[in-house]
């Protein structure tokens, strides 16, 4: 195989500009809205209530959040699974994404503990409890947490110059990779599962016993799409040459795995003959419809070699899925979530204001996290045009 | 050629660990609903008995420390429209049309007490990750220990009944639910819902003591006298009465509903529209447990995943050749 791609190295350039400002005062925002919420507890800055005790810093910072960061995961099986080496550069920024998205919905989700100095049981022998999906999914994200950022220290490392460090951790890569694909397929599985509980509470057209395989389908799909809106908006921010000729064939698998997922969907559906849900003319089978247009959409949008060459289409393709993956967990966890199942009636849900700053604002913390990483550590491919420092 | 190789193997040990890692609980390995325990404690609440007065949630309030709640103007007494982190028991009023009739649903109206009902699987102790719920396996009450508690709420999201409620208002806020007044079994003392409540529409006691006189009651002629106890039905002095048989609807709700619960209700009014849940034979808990215990129990599918996919990222990432990043 021939050569044709570079080595990660720093873009470079201010990190002073518009950009890391308008983080800089989102974040502000969310740091003060965070005091009022620790000082006053819960319900003083959020819209949440006993219908709804779940809302957006668990369903967006968390479920969404987590499945957005599986742009590292899916590239990562890509590469060292399937061994297919020429998609080695998107590595690295898709990792980067990724580290920022789960260390964030982990520390995000000390926002919404309403007894959050206890944290720590969720880890102790005495107090953990098996049994629970929410034990298995806080276990697991917080162990691929640390993976990750030992997956990515070799950027740390070049640029310090621990040569001896890299080469130790290299020798142990392949069982970090390895960690690095289990541990995504275990919680963003059981991040569906966390629904089954909850019972006749959630709409026959989320709760299946499948809803961990949808899940986990999606979540490498998700980690597709969000690689080509990434690759798209960095070309596009940095103004460098996007990387076509990689994002092509990574479209056409993420195609693929799209297709199975479809297929095992309405295959769900039908054999637990739920379809007719989705035909009730409320608003929870409007949803549905919504979430299977998101996910349908790639398919008339990039479904030929051609129409995947163009930055226009696959990024339209890319954001599709992302919308596709928000509605799909929107939907399980809150619209299609019926309290007291239609007997406890009156309960309502919409994210505050100051809710919706904190979700802004960790948003806003990891768009400046990765500004800053790429800018000065070797993350995205040196670009010959464009020579860094 | 080997490129090639390693690709087919590596799409097959991935696949293979996919669907694995994914697979549907088969129903040799499913975890099945689990029963009250013999010695279970519960209530027996009444519908048709109950005369709506609301001392037990009064007496709720009392025994466990709540302060009043107030849903009028002129907060002059507890009037909590709804259960609550700090209301754990409430009477709730079924109203139709012209409300002439109690106990009719049709222009009638009829009462519901809404508190836990201690079920057999409860969908909380299967959810809460810190073991902040747990179910007592000798009574079978479903207690809450606030030390433990991270304050997730799943237990909140979990329950069918809607029954655990978290206190939104506090920085430190607990869940609160009713736990069947174990903190006042040393004194001597039983629930005190049932021990003011003046008709026996909330009567304590062994659920299977309960589940016989509920069963006793559905077989009672409607409208004819019949004696009532009142109280705790399995010990405690007599205080049994004479009232009239209700027309009841021939279920007892909590006796077969998700493996069964440790309250049960009995009410003339269908229980839906009573604001009790249609909820099948087996428990969400044990759904939910199936699928954990097939993907994780014994850690030996997680491992077994782990190890193909470390045969395989072994084979294709070959260290000396990182520093040209890949070597590809």
């Amino acid at each position: 195989m021939a050569a044709n791609h570079h080595a990660p190295a720093p873009v470079g350039g201010n990190l002073f500009n518009a950009a890391t400002f308008i983080c800089g005062v989102l974040i502000a925002i969310m740091l003060a809205i965070l005091a009022v919420r620790f000082v006053h507890g819960l319900g003083a800055v959020t819209n949440l209530n006993d219908g709804y005790p779940w809302g957006i810093w668990v369903v967006v910072d968390v479920v969404i959040g987590s499945a957005f960061a599986c742009g590292g995961f899916s590239v990562a099986m890509l590469v060292y699974i399937f061994n297919k080496g020429q998609y080695h550069p998107l590595v690295r920024p898709a990792l980067l994404a990724s580290l920022f998205g789960y260390t964030l919905a982990g520390v995000g989700v000390i926002f919404d503990l309403g007894r959050w100095w206890n944290f720590w049981h969720i880890f102790a022998p005495g107090y953990a409890n098996p049994n629970s999906v929410m034990f298995e999914v806080a276990v697991c994200i917080s162990a691929y947490i640390v993976v990750m950022w030992l997956e990515f220290s070799p950027a740390f490392f070049e640029k310090w110059g621990m040569k001896d460090a890299k080469q130790k951790l290299n020798k142990v890569l392949f069982f970090l990779v390895a960690l690095g694909t289990v541990l995504p397929m275990m919680h963003q599985s059981s991040l569906g599962t966390l629904i089954v509980v909850m019972g006749v509470q959630i709409n026959p057209l989320w709760q299946t016993n499948l809803i961990p395989l949808l899940f986990l389908l999606t979540a490498i799909v998700i980690g597709y799409g969000v690689v080509l809106f990434e690759s798209c908006v960095a070309a596009s921010a940095y103004r460098r040459k996007i990387e076509t000729h990689l994002l092509e064939p990574m479209a056409k698998v993420m195609l693929g795995m799209l297709a199975v997922f479809l297929i095992v969907r309405f295959g769900d559906l039908l054999v637990r003959g739920a379809l007719g849900h989705a035909f009730k003319g409320n608003v929870v089978a409007l949803a549905f419809w919504v979430e299977m247009l998101c996910f349908i959409a790639p398919f008339a949008l990039i479904a030929s070699a051609e129409s995947r060459r163009s930055p226009q289409k696959l990024f339209l393709a890319g954001v599709a899925i992302m919308l596709g993956g928000i509605f799909m967990r929107l939907n399980a966890f809150l619209i299609g979530y019926d309290t007291g199942v239609g007997v406890d009636t009156g309960w309502r849900y919409f994210p505050s204001v100051p809710e919706l700053m904190v979700t802004i604002g960790m948003f806003a913390l990891e768009v400046l996290g990765y500004i800053i990483i790429t800018r000065r550590f070797p993350v995205l491919p040196r670009e010959d045009v464009q020579v860094a420092h | 050629m080997s490129d090639r190789r390693n690709f087919l193997k590596g799409v097959v040990a991935a696949s293979g660990a996919a669907v694995a890692a994914a697979a549907l609980p088969t129903p040799a390995e499913a975890r099945e609903t689990k029963q009250r325990p013999p010695e279970a404690l519960g209530l027996l609440y009444d519908a048709a008995l109950c005369v709506g007065c609301k001392a037990c949630v009064a007496a709720c309030k009392q025994a466990n420390d709540n302060p009043p709640e107030f849903s009028t103007p002129d907060q002059l007494w507890d009037t909590p429209l709804d259960t609550s982190g700090r209301t754990f028991n409430l009477i709730k009023m079924y109203r139709s049309g012209t409300m002439e009739t109690k106990d009719a649903a049709e222009n009638g109206y009829a009462f519901m007490k809404t508190s836990c009902m201690h079920c057999a699987d409860p969908s909380c102790v299967s959810a809460c990750p810190v073991s902040a719920m747990t179910k007592d396996p000798k009574t079978g009450i479903v207690e809450y220990n606030a030390d433990a508690c991270i304050g997730c709420r799943y237990c909140v999201a979990a329950c069918p009944f809607g029954i655990p409620k978290y206190q939104y208002d506090s920085p430190t806020g607990k869940i609160g639910k009713c736990e069947l007044c174990r903190h006042r079994y040393k004194d001597g003392h039983y629930s005190a819902c049932a021990e003011v409540c003046p008709t026996g529409a909330t009567l304590y006691g062994k659920t299977s003591d309960l589940l016989a006189e509920a069963k006793r009651r559905l077989a009672l002629k409607p409208g004819t006298v019949a004696t009532f106890p009142r109280g705790n039905i399995s010990g405690g002095p007599d205080q049994s009465y004479e009232n009239v048989v209700g027309n009841y609807i021939q279920h007892v709700y909590g006796e077969k509903e998700y493996g069964g619960t440790q309250v049960l209700k009995l009410s003339a009014v269908p229980f839906e529209k009573m604001g009790m849940p249609n909820l099948p034979p087996e428990a969400a808990a044990a759904h939910s447990e199936s699928i954990q215990h097939m993907l994780y129990g014994g850690l030996v599918m997680p491992l077994a995943v782990l190890g193909a996919m470390t045969y395989v990222a072994k084979r294709n990432i070959k260290p000396e050749d990182d520093d040209q990043q890949g070597g590809h």
